[in-house]
């Protein structure tokens, strides 16, 4: 059982989790993630890790409420606790002085590339962040994002806040001189961010968010076509180059449980009290 | 001894049946197949017994379980007593009772079977242990005074679990460390409930506490912690790494990404661990198997168990291609008695060659080739080639491939002074299982890809000796070279 000991919201829908891991928290590092499991009946879902701080035994979690999974955990605050926690799991991101970094971060995946950023700055590079968002209040974190970078563009679909448009916008007015680009958000973004910086041959990592169950390489349900191989997106990622990641592929596998999804998340909507309580009591009987 | 009756007699009495839920039911059903023995049948089928002086019975079981002796018990009804005999050897007698190939091993061998059937030794384990569930007791043996060590154990599959039982009768402190949240490794994410009822895990597991063994769950040894923490500053001193058969192998056929494909450990691990045959009631979802055809590839234990599972969650046509022949199956001749009574059709000498799928890259049907059996290869096997001009389509949105596994890494890539074979499997000496780094030992699957359940409960048993000798000597002799 793994308490929550803070609990904050962040935007709409958007809620920040430092959760007691301490062992995770000991050894997590950028780009690494957790596999969750809520309650008993509950599925398996990775989750990045945003940041840990080893001397307290917390990690902390960015859950954006989508499906079934998400939206009961957004339902939680502090005094809860959830069932299992597994991790780190994934390859830590590969940090190297590159020159000149942009880190982007779409929605939710702002807080997945915030400790990379921070770590591309600890070892030495110049780091550019663009952070896009629908609209104003959907935009997270961007104060500990300054902190961690040296200049940071804002980007919304409607122009409520810093410029109006794309992340590839910007990124198109910064290309010339990136020699590094991390991309993390939903996939239609990070495809478009390989697109942007494959004529020029920029090194680019995304991280691929693929359908997840144990998270150790045994299942092989996360796979993801990689140049012309498969990859297991737990063991062998999250993150890989954008210039050999089948998009396409990652969509249709994501795609994969859709109805099932929906039919869970409806059965939710309508029972949202009843699944609180089942959270409550399984950690009760732990 | 209280069995009077004279050999010869013995020898005619027939093998007690083993009743099961019929195959029409059970198609359709997640329960048990088998029923269990009745203490009346328990008895009968113990008389069988010659009671060799050497017993072959014995000497052909992994574990060496002393069988005369406990199926002596079962005939002065001393049930418990029995359990005790087993679990002198066999940490698990509820699980092997009901999974080990029995038929290659303790019964392959008994002297009856020349004459008549084999003495149902299997059954008879698996009576005694439900004998315990039914009543709440246990019979376990007594363990060694505490010896104030300490060992870790990698993994709470058959290989682990077996290893903890033999080390607290030692007298050690043992924890077990599983990187799921559910104990029991393939017990649990493999192998079905209609085969091995998870709550027969649970009990097993249970006894295992009470016997003194600790265990903690989501703990991914090589990335939660690794083995040189475990022995420093955990204060280990020494660690068995059982992490079973790891990354499951595709078949390498274009089409492999398409929805609709699983390897049999995901789709194995939807249904067992995370109970996706209770959806929605559970959340973990699975492929949508009703009135829906399913194609089932390779011939093992695995294979069995991911075809009966379709067949189960209500798949129209659930068919199994090997690309051998139905003698070569490596599979439990139980399994595939059972699957072929509860109409999964055997496509045999059938190897597929491409997946199909449609413009949204969901699975429509699988190429196959027709295969015929050529010159023996090195392993003795004869092998399969494919016969020219021969491919056809089978029609199917479902297929699950089940041909082995390759090593999971997580311990060795974080184990540098670790000694791997060129397939990444861990090197062990094969008596002690001692590995190239001081106080760490190796078994299961993880040293020697892929095998059995007891097989892996051997290697557990054989690892405690290991340890135990070297927790009392503290001497390493070298055998893996580092």
């Amino acid at each position: 059982m793994f308490p929550i000991v803070n609990a904050t919201l962040l935007a709409p829908g958007v809620k920040q989790f430092e959760i007691e891991a301490p062992r995770i928290a000991r050894k997590q590092q950028p780009g690494q993630f957790v596999i969750i499991r809520i309650h008993d009946a509950g599925e398996r879902i990775p989750l990045t890790i945003k940041s840990s701080d080893p001397k307290k035994g917390t990690i902390t979690l960015v859950v954006q409420a989508i499906g079934k999974t998400t939206s009961l955990l957004n339902e939680l605050g502090r005094g809860d606790a959830i069932l299992d926690v597994a991790g780190p799991l994934g390859k830590p991101s590969e940090i190297e002085k590159y020159g000149r970094c942009v880190v982007i971060g779409g929605g939710v995946g702002t807080a997945i590339a915030l400790p990379t950023a921070q770590a591309l700055k600890d070892a030495g590079n110049h780091v550019t962040a663009i952070l896009g968002a629908r609209t104003k209040n959907l935009l997270i974190l961007e104060k500990e994002v300054r902190e961690a970078s040296h200049e940071v563009f804002v980007m919304t679909d409607d122009g409520s806040y810093g410029g109006r448009g794309l992340v590839t916008d910007k990124l198109r007015e910064l290309i010339g001189e990136a020699d590094f680009v991390l991309a993390i958000g939903p996939v239609p973004m990070m495809r478009a961010v390989a697109e942007a910086t494959r004529p020029r041959a920029i090194k680019t990592v995304v991280s691929l968010n693929s359908i997840m169950v144990d998270g150790t390489g045994m299942c092989g349900g996360c796979r993801v076509a990689i140049g012309n191989e498969s990859k297991f997106a737990c063991v062998d990622g999250p993150e890989f180059d954008a210039h050999q990641v089948d998009f396409g592929v990652l969509m249709q596998r994501n795609a994969m449980y859709r109805d099932a999804e929906q039919q869970l998340l409806a059965h939710f909507k309508e029972h949202r009290a009843e699944e609180v309580a089942r959270v409550r009591g399984a950690c009760a009987h732990v | 001894m209280s069995n009077t009756i004279p050999n010869k007699e013995r020898m005619k009495l027939p093998r007690q049946h083993m009743p099961e839920i019929a195959a029409d039911v059970r198609a359709r059903n997640f329960e048990e197949v088998n029923l269990g023995f009745e203490a009346n049948a328990a008895i009968i089928e113990s008389l069988r017994c010659l009671a060799c002086k050497t017993p072959t019975c014995t000497r052909s079981c992994p574990v060496g379980v002393d069988v005369k002796e406990f199926l002596a018990r079962i005939i002065d009804k001393d049930y418990l007593g029995a359990a005790a005999v087993i679990r002198r050897d066999n940490a698990l007698p509820a699980i092997t009772g009901r999974v080990c190939p029995q038929e290659d091993q303790c019964e392959g061998d008994c002297l009856v079977a020349k004459r008549n059937e084999s003495v149902a030794i299997g059954h008879l384990e698996r009576f005694v242990a439900d004998y315990e569930r039914k009543t709440g007791q246990i019979g376990i043996p007594e363990n060694a005074p505490s010896t104030a060590k300490k060992v870790a154990i990698v993994g709470s599959g058959p290989a682990g679990l077996s290893a903890a039982g033999d080390l607290v009768q030692q007298g050690h402190k043992v924890r077990v460390f599983e990187a799921l949240h559910e104990l029991g490794g393939v017990l649990v994410y493999g192998i079905p409930e209609f085969r091995l009822p998870k709550d027969i895990v649970r009990q097993e597991v249970d006894v295992l506490r009470k016997r003194g063994v600790e265990f903690e769950t989501n703990v991914i040894v090589g990335k939660t912690v690794t083995v040189d923490e475990l022995l420093g500053e955990e204060g280990y001193d020494a660690v068995f790494v059982a992490t079973g058969a790891g990354l499951p192998q595709f078949l390498g056929v274009p089409g492999e990404n398409l929805n609709g494909v699983y390897s049999a450990n995901e789709f194995l691990t939807r249904v067992n661990l995370m109970r996706a045959y209770r959806f929605p009631d559970y959340d973990e979802p699975v492929y949508d198997c009703r009135g829906k055809d399913v194609v089932v590839v390779g011939g093992g234990n695995t294979a069995m168990d991911a075809v009966r599972t379709a067949r189960r969650l209500g798949a129209r046509n659930a068919y199994l291609v090997y690309r051998r022949g139905e003698e070569e199956m490596p599979a439990r001749k139980e399994e595939v008695k059972h699957a072929k009574e509860e109409g999964i059709e055997f496509r045999m000498l059938t190897n597929p060659v491409e997946l199909i799928g449609d413009e949204r890259g969901w699975l429509t049907g699988v190429r196959c080739v027709r295969m015929e059996l050529g010159e023996p290869g090195a392993d003795g096997r004869r092998k399969p080639v494919p016969v020219a001009g021969s491919e056809f389509v089978i029609d199917a949105s479902l297929v699950i491939v089940a041909v082995g596994t390759s090593a999971n890494p997580l311990v060795q890539s974080t184990t540098p002074d670790l000694k791997t074979t060129k397939k990444n499997y861990i090197e062990a000496d094969p008596e002690t299982l001692r590995t190239s780094k001081k106080g760490v030992f190796a078994g299961g699957d993880i040293v020697t890809g892929g095998a059995t359940v007891i097989l892996a409960m051997g290697a557990g048993r054989k690892a405690a000796k290991g340890i135990g000798e070297y927790l009392s000597s503290g001497a390493w002799p070298l055998t893996v070279n580092g």
